[in-house]
This record gives structure tokens, sequence and C-alpha cells, in this order.
């Protein structure tokens, strides 16, 4: 399992144990953490699951693909470490991650 | 009732109404939530069914909406294979009758009764093999006759069939889509999008029979053998997928008197004609704000749209800012998603090239307003044109279609 830490818009933060190969998108939904919607249930086809990934993570989450960032590209508030939940395996080198939720998720 | 701590009941545990429950808590409701539903498992993802998963790319576990432990630890009452069969409603509140002879008193009720596959009268439906597409038990039944070298013969060329379509065929079966309408798609797409889901379709081997109407279903030995079409010909078949659209599932508050007219009627907090009984999802006909008319939408984003309608009045939170209504839809490689409906669309323009299989059909009014867009492969198309139906601002058609500007320059 791998730690992963949701800090909602407001600042509640909910630590939560993920299966690896699990999406970071997912560990979130389905513990009913609040702040990401993930309208399509993953198929990179809405930009609802917007998350800002830690600083310190970046590199261990690696970019977004074409297709990621042209969505992200239109996502509201977006910043340079903006990632989509859904497009995040989870594996056990990214326990401990951070990841905080935008204001909306549109 | 005090706020946040009434009893909520909410009837039907698909996608809307599992939404619902977990969103309530989410918000602080305190009160009891019994959550009914027909089928015997919680809530899921029907979306994968015709696609990642009839191809073996999902399980279960990942078709469902939460774990199946998160119910009980979050204290809603889950009550699976148990039929409402009808609503007395009250002064301020109601009861629940369910088939089993249990009854569920509610001070707020939320119907999420879904819609249904439509029947056509056709002879020979009663046949094995003759399946429809809506729940995790007929995808079952569909994967499991769509083995290699079997042929699947699949009833209207709307978006079930043809992501069914494109399911079999990669999973090395044939396919053959009949429709009667002489295009694909004629009720929900533009002509282009519809031309060019054959011509893709067709490349890929799945066959097809436009402006066919079909007069039975031929079996053997009980199982489906062949559909014979109204011109007498016969596709030889080894199951019959039937998709020709859905009906909503207003009868039980169409019995309790509630406002129904093809759905059940709400406004934008998913209200119904009585103010203790909310309804979300397939079943409702709802306010579109962007297009000033009432519609009936089947869709994922809608349910949870309206689910977070629904909770945000109960719970007096904040609500959601109204959303332009859209849809996706995988076949094969191709990733399509459509957003907003053309109603009142005077004018159509292309940006890119339909053989390229990276394209985007914008759909505006007479002020060059974007009303719909259709994309295909076109993430930035999809998403500026979803932005610029929610603007309403007009848009210059010169540099709309000129794919050398940017979507994001041309949505500013």
């Amino acid at each position: 399992m791998a730690k992963i830490t949701y800090i909602e818009f407001a600042g509640a933060e909910h630590a939560i144990e993920v299966k690896p190969g699990l999406t970071v998108m997912e560990g979130a939904v389905k513990n009913n953490v609040p702040g990401i919607d993930a309208d399509c249930g993953g198929a990179c086809a809405c930009a609802t699951c917007h998350v800002y990934v830690d600083a310190a993570w970046a590199d261990k989450v690696g970019k977004p693909s074409a297709m990621e960032e042209s969505m992200l590209d239109f996502a509201e508030a977006v910043e340079p470490n903006s990632r989509l939940s859904c497009q995040i395996k989870v594996t056990d080198a990214l326990d401990g991650l951070i990841v905080r939720m935008p204001e909306n998720q549109h | 009732m005090e706020p946040t701590a009434g009893r909520i009941v909410i009837v039907g545990a698909g996608h809307a109404g599992g939404t619902a429950a977990a969103l309530l808590r989410q918000h602080g409701w305190t009160g009891p939530i019994t959550l009914v539903g027909e089928e015997p498992i919680a809530p899921y993802q029907r979306p994968p069914l015709s696609k990642a998963w009839l191809k073996g790319e999902a399980d279960a576990a990942s078709l469902a909406l939460r774990p199946d432990t998160f119910y009980a630890e979050a204290d809603i009452d889950m009550r699976l294979s148990e039929r409402a069969v009808a609503i007395e409603r009250g002064e301020d509140g109601g009861t629940v009758v369910l088939e089993s002879g249990g009854r569920l008193p509610f001070d707020r009720l939320i119907l999420a009764l879904g819609s249904r596959a439509r029947r056509v009268a056709l002879p020979g439906l009663e046949l094995a093999n003759v399946l429809e597409l809506r729940t995790a038990a007929d995808a079952d039944k569909l994967k499991a006759v769509l083995r290699p070298g079997k042929r699947l013969a699949v009833i209207g060329g709307g978006y079930i069939g043809l992501e069914a379509a494109a399911s079999a065929t990669a999973l090395g079966c044939s396919a053959t889509v009949i429709e009667l309408q002489p295009r694909l798609l004629a009720r929900v797409a533009h002509e282009i999008l519809s031309d060019f889901i054959l011509d893709y379709h067709q490349a890929r081997g799945v066959e097809f029979r436009l402006g066919s109407g079909v007069a039975a279903l031929e079996g053997e030995e009980g199982r489906v053998s062949a559909v014979r079409l109204s011109d007498g010909s016969l596709i030889d078949c080894d199951a019959a997928l039937v998709g020709v659209g859905a009906v909503p599932n207003q009868e039980l508050a169409e019995a309790a008197g509630l406002t129904c007219d093809n759905g059940i009627v709400v406004d934008l907090c998913a209200r119904t004609s009585d103010p203790a009984i909310y309804a979300i999802g397939d079943c409702t006909r709802r306010p579109l704000p962007h297009y000033e008319q009432m519609w009936r939408l089947e869709s994922v984003p809608n349910a949870l749209e309206q689910a977070k309608q629904a909770t945000a009045d109960l719970c007096g939170t904040k609500p959601p800012s109204p959303e332009v209504p859209w849809f996706w839809s995988d076949q094969f490689d191709l990733k399509l998603q459509i957003a907003g409906l053309p109603l009142g669309a005077t004018q159509v323009v292309v940006r890119g090239h339909p053989p390229t299989a990276r394209f985007a059909i914008f759909h505006l009014d007479a002020s060059a307003r974007v009303l719909a867009v259709e994309a295909i492969n076109a993430p930035p198309e999809f998403m500026a044109g979803r932005q610029l139906i929610a603007s309403r601002k007009p848009v210059a058609l010169d540099r709309l279609v000129d794919s050398t500007i940017s979507m994001k320059e041309v949505a500013v």
C-alpha cells in the first residue's frame, strides 16, 4: 500500500492507504474524499480530477501525456504542478505522495 | 425536521443514487440514509460495460463506485435486490413501499430511478442470446457470448450499439450493425460525424445495414441464429444486441402524482413538484440554463450534476454552478467528446480534417455563438467549446476553422 495525503482546498487533510495499480483519482473517490469529482471515471475526458502535485514529488510522479496536457490547458486555475489524478498510477514509489485540490473542478 | 438530521430514502442505487448517498455524508448529513436498489450489487459505473469492461480491461472492483465496505462505514443502509412499488406522500415527507412488504418512512426522498432500454415489438425477442446492455448482468451475458469467431448482430446504430460493435471486433468477433435510419447516430450527431464513424468502423471490419428495418429474430433450438431484415435478407448471428434508445423510469413518480413529462419534471435544485421529493439522473426532465429549455439527458455527468444539486439543497451548502451538458464515447482508439446541444443551431463549421481522425464539428447560432461541439480525438476543441458554450460569446468563424490558431486564442 502507498500512503497518499489528499488536501482539500479549505485545508482538510485525508491520509489514505491506496493499493498500487489504482490511480490517485480512484484512491480519493473510492474513499469518499471530497474535492475530486472524476465525472468520466478515469477516461481522461473531463478534467474534473485536477490536483496539484506537491513539489517534492514532481519528479517521481512524472509529466502528463500530450492528451492530458491538452485537457489540463483548459482546466481552471492550472499551475505548473497540475495533473489529472486519473492519469497518475499509484506505485510503491509514490508512498507518501501529497496532492492538493483546487477550489473547483470543471 | 432538523436541518441535516431527517430520514432520507434514495430509491435507485445507480450512478446518481450512489453518488447522492456519498455526497450527503460529505456535506454533513447526520440523519439516517437508506439506499434502495433493484440490482443485487452496490452502485457501479455503467459506461465501461460497453467498453473497457466488455473487453476484459476492467474488473468488478474497478467498476464499483465505492468499495462495498464504504456503505456500512458511512452508515448508509443499503437495501439491494429490493424494488420500490409505491410512494405514499404525506404533508411533509411520506413512505416508500417495497415489493417485499417493507415500508421506509422518509422526511426527504430522492428518486434516482434511471432509464431502461427501449423495447421494440419483434417476433423472436424471447430467444436466448437476444440481449440488451444496461446493467452489469446484461454485460455478463454479452461478454459470455463474445468469444473469438462469434458473430454479433447489433440492432440500432446508436452509441451503445457502436461501442459494443467496436469492443466485439477487438475481441475477435464479427459485428453487423443494423440501423433503420439512413445514417448512424441519426438522432444525436451531425451527419459529418455519422459518416466518419461509419468509415472508421468499416475500415476495422464492422459491417453495416443502414436504412434497414428488422422484421424478426430467427432462432434454432431456442437460441437466436439470425436477424431477418424487412427486405427478407438474413444476418446470421450468435447473439443479437438490441440498442434502440432508452425510456425514463418515471412510473413510480407518476403513480404518486408527481409532475412527469417524458421524465420526472425537476428544477435546478432537482426538486420535483413535491417539495419533500427530489429526482436525479436519467429519470428526470430538467431545465438547461444555457438553452432555456427543459430536456432529458442520459449521461453520467448529468447524474452527478443533479446529485450535487439535490444534496446541496438538502444540506444547505453552496449549489453547484450550472454545467454545459456533455458526454463521451470510446470506440476503437477514438475518443469522442461532445458538449452542448445544437438547439437552435443555424450553422456548422468543421475544424480539422475528418480523414486525419482529429477534428471537431461546431454548431453555432446566427450570432456565431457556439451551441454544441462534437470533438473527435480533439480535447482542446472540446474543452474550449464547453467554455464558449457557457460564455455565450460570439466567435470569429475564420479563426475557429483555422487549425493554426490555437483554441486558447480562439476562445478569448
